[in-house]
């Protein structure tokens, strides 16, 4: 249970320090696209006889770095493109299981929904591992990273290594989604990258600031949902998962009241730009 | 001493000629503006120059240096046109313009207190350092494109280019950016910009580049308006701050100085 807890709050802490970036670039859904590629890396794996986990990591990086590709040459949509990855994702995966020798579709199942509450002590390690180089990296490149996903034509302009940091999220994006989710789940994963990012930013004013509140939103939406997983005996992942939501919820409708009651105490904001028109003060 | 040249340029878009054999010299200290209707190929030109778009054939080079082997983005300043679409994702003023301070930094070494008080000072130089704390949303049109041209200030940049900076903004910011942009070239800075009327900047312009069907039409001094357009009465469908001054816009139309 502590181990869960434990597992659960890393992940909370580290999804929205990634996920704010790829919420900037409009790619939200990615954490669950690069989740089902990874099916099919675990289906090479298991056909291959190799470890599915370390197959399912260079799947998706290549998934996770051919979409990016393919989104930096803008033929096709960002959307489109996530579309074709689940859809072959799931595909590729279900046919390259069922070609191989161990061919239960169990396997899949474990891979895509993890399971929290029998986190050994070595996928802990691993978890914290991943969860200290993402964080470095996300909070450590925060300035390029923003400046890249706010204006990349400016970023090309200041001599940023626009396409390395695009290839970095990218990859760091695949890594973190394929080794969490077989503990904690895809859904988990892919749902604590975004929901904290959209609860936070209803109400804050600045980059800095979202990415603070999401990941106490994170963290705090971990800490609750297992232990209200244990207390109701619910599956720890979708509680968290549905608690997340909740916060967000609530803080949407709580920033809506908090503005319709401001209004009718403040005065407009006495800033105004000056009339392009000429005004006419007497009317014929 | 030369801050870009241009020899022989050629850009293509799909197999389309967009611009040909284009030759530009921007010297220091120079304030040169691009002008030309829509589609004459006038902001391919500055995103040539500044590597966003490849050249198909001829040579650029800048600060002597051939474009191809250039590191030191941070003697220029790039403003864009305008401020991509939100994301939804916030971003304070003092956040946008502190991105101007990477190419200076590098993207590994954190942030300090001298990019800071650059921020600080970028944002007072044009106008809106009251405002550094707001979300860049909450800002009219020509607030944001100040915003963008603080950003590239913030860097200390030796040249400025500006793609179209006055378009769809208020008469009020325009000659906020005139003035911004009037103590840039007096302190030595290059000023290189793309627009399609001039407006309050026409008296900084030093040499006016007409580009017409993808090639130099006009080079030299700020072309005179033409026909309809001397006329005192004549309609511009933007905004003027004070009463009607002449103004120049470039249309195909007018008739350029034979050259």
């Amino acid at each position: 249970m502590v181990r869960a807890l434990v597992g659960a709050l890393i992940i909370g802490l580290i999804a929205p320090a990634l996920g704010i970036y790829l919420v900037q670039r409009r790619l939200s859904l990615i954490g669950d696209g690069i989740g089902h590629v990874a099916l099919t890396g675990v289906g090479v794996g298991l056909l291959l006889h190799r470890s599915p986990v370390l197959t399912a990591v260079v799947v998706s990086v290549v998934g996770a770095i051919g979409v990016e590709l393919v989104r930096e040459r803008g033929r096709t949509s960002g959307d489109l493109a996530l579309a074709l990855l689940f859809y072959g994702g799931i595909a590729g995966g279900v046919v390259l299981v069922g070609l191989s020798d161990d061919s239960s579709n169990a396997n899949l199942m474990q891979f895509l929904f993890g399971s929290l509450t029998t986190t050994s002590r070595q996928d802990l390690g691993v978890i914290a591992v991943l969860g200290v180089a993402v964080l470095v990296a996300m909070l450590g490149l925060r300035q390029a990273l923003f400046a890249v996903c706010h204006d990349e034509e400016y970023a090309r302009v200041s001599g940023l290594p626009v396409r390395t940091l695009n290839l970095l999220m990218a990859v760091t994006t695949a890594v973190t989604v394929t080794i969490a989710m077989r503990t904690v789940g895809l859904l988990l994963v892919s749902a604590l990258m975004v929901v904290p990012v959209a609860a936070a930013q209803q109400v804050t004013r600045g980059f800095r600031s979202t990415m603070a509140a999401a990941m106490m939103i994170g963290v705090g939406a971990a800490a609750a949902g297992v232990c209200l997983a244990g207390e109701v005996d619910t599956a720890p992942g979708a509680t968290i998962v549905i608690l997340a939501i909740a916060i967000f919820l609530a803080i949407t409708v709580g920033a809506a009241t908090w503005q319709v009651l401001r209004r009718r105490v403040a005065p407009a904001h006495p800033q105004t730009e000056p009339p392009d028109v000429v005004l006419q003060t007497e009317l014929r | 001493m030369s801050v870009v040249t241009v020899s022989h340029a050629a850009v293509s878009y799909g197999g389309r000629a967009v611009l040909q054999d284009i030759d530009l010299d921007v010297r220091a200290g120079q304030v040169v503006a691009i002008l030309g209707t829509n589609g004459s190929g006038k902001s391919t030109l500055i995103r040539t120059i500044l590597g966003l778009v490849p050249a198909t054939a001829g040579e650029i080079t800048l600060f002597g240096v051939p474009q191809r082997r250039f590191r030191q983005w941070s003697r220029i300043g790039y403003v864009p046109q305008r401020m991509g679409a939100g994301s939804g994702v916030p971003a304070t003023v003092g956040e946008v313009v502190a991105s101007g301070r990477l190419a200076r930094r590098g993207i590994f070494r954190p942030s300090g207190a001298g990019d800071r008080e650059a921020v600080r000072v970028a944002l007072d130089d044009v106008g809106l350092l009251d405002r550094i704390g707001d979300p860049v949303s909450t800002l009219s049109g020509g607030q944001q494109q100040r915003t963008l041209i603080a950003r590239a200030l913030a860097g200390r940049p030796d040249l400025l280019v500006l793609d179209e900076p006055t378009a769809g903004v208020d008469a009020a910011s325009q000659d906020a950016f005139a003035e911004v942009l009037s103590r840039f070239a007096a302190a030595g800075g290059t000023i290189l910009l793309v627009a399609h009327e001039l407006g309050p900047v026409a008296p900084l312009i030093d040499k006016a580049v007409v580009v017409h069907h993808g090639r130099i039409a006009y080079e030299g001094a700020v072309p005179e308006p033409a026909g309809h357009h001397a006329e005192p009465g004549h309609d511009h469908v933007h905004p003027h701050a004070e009463a009607e001054r002449a103004r120049i816009c470039v249309a195909p139309t007018d008739r350029m100085p034979a050259g």
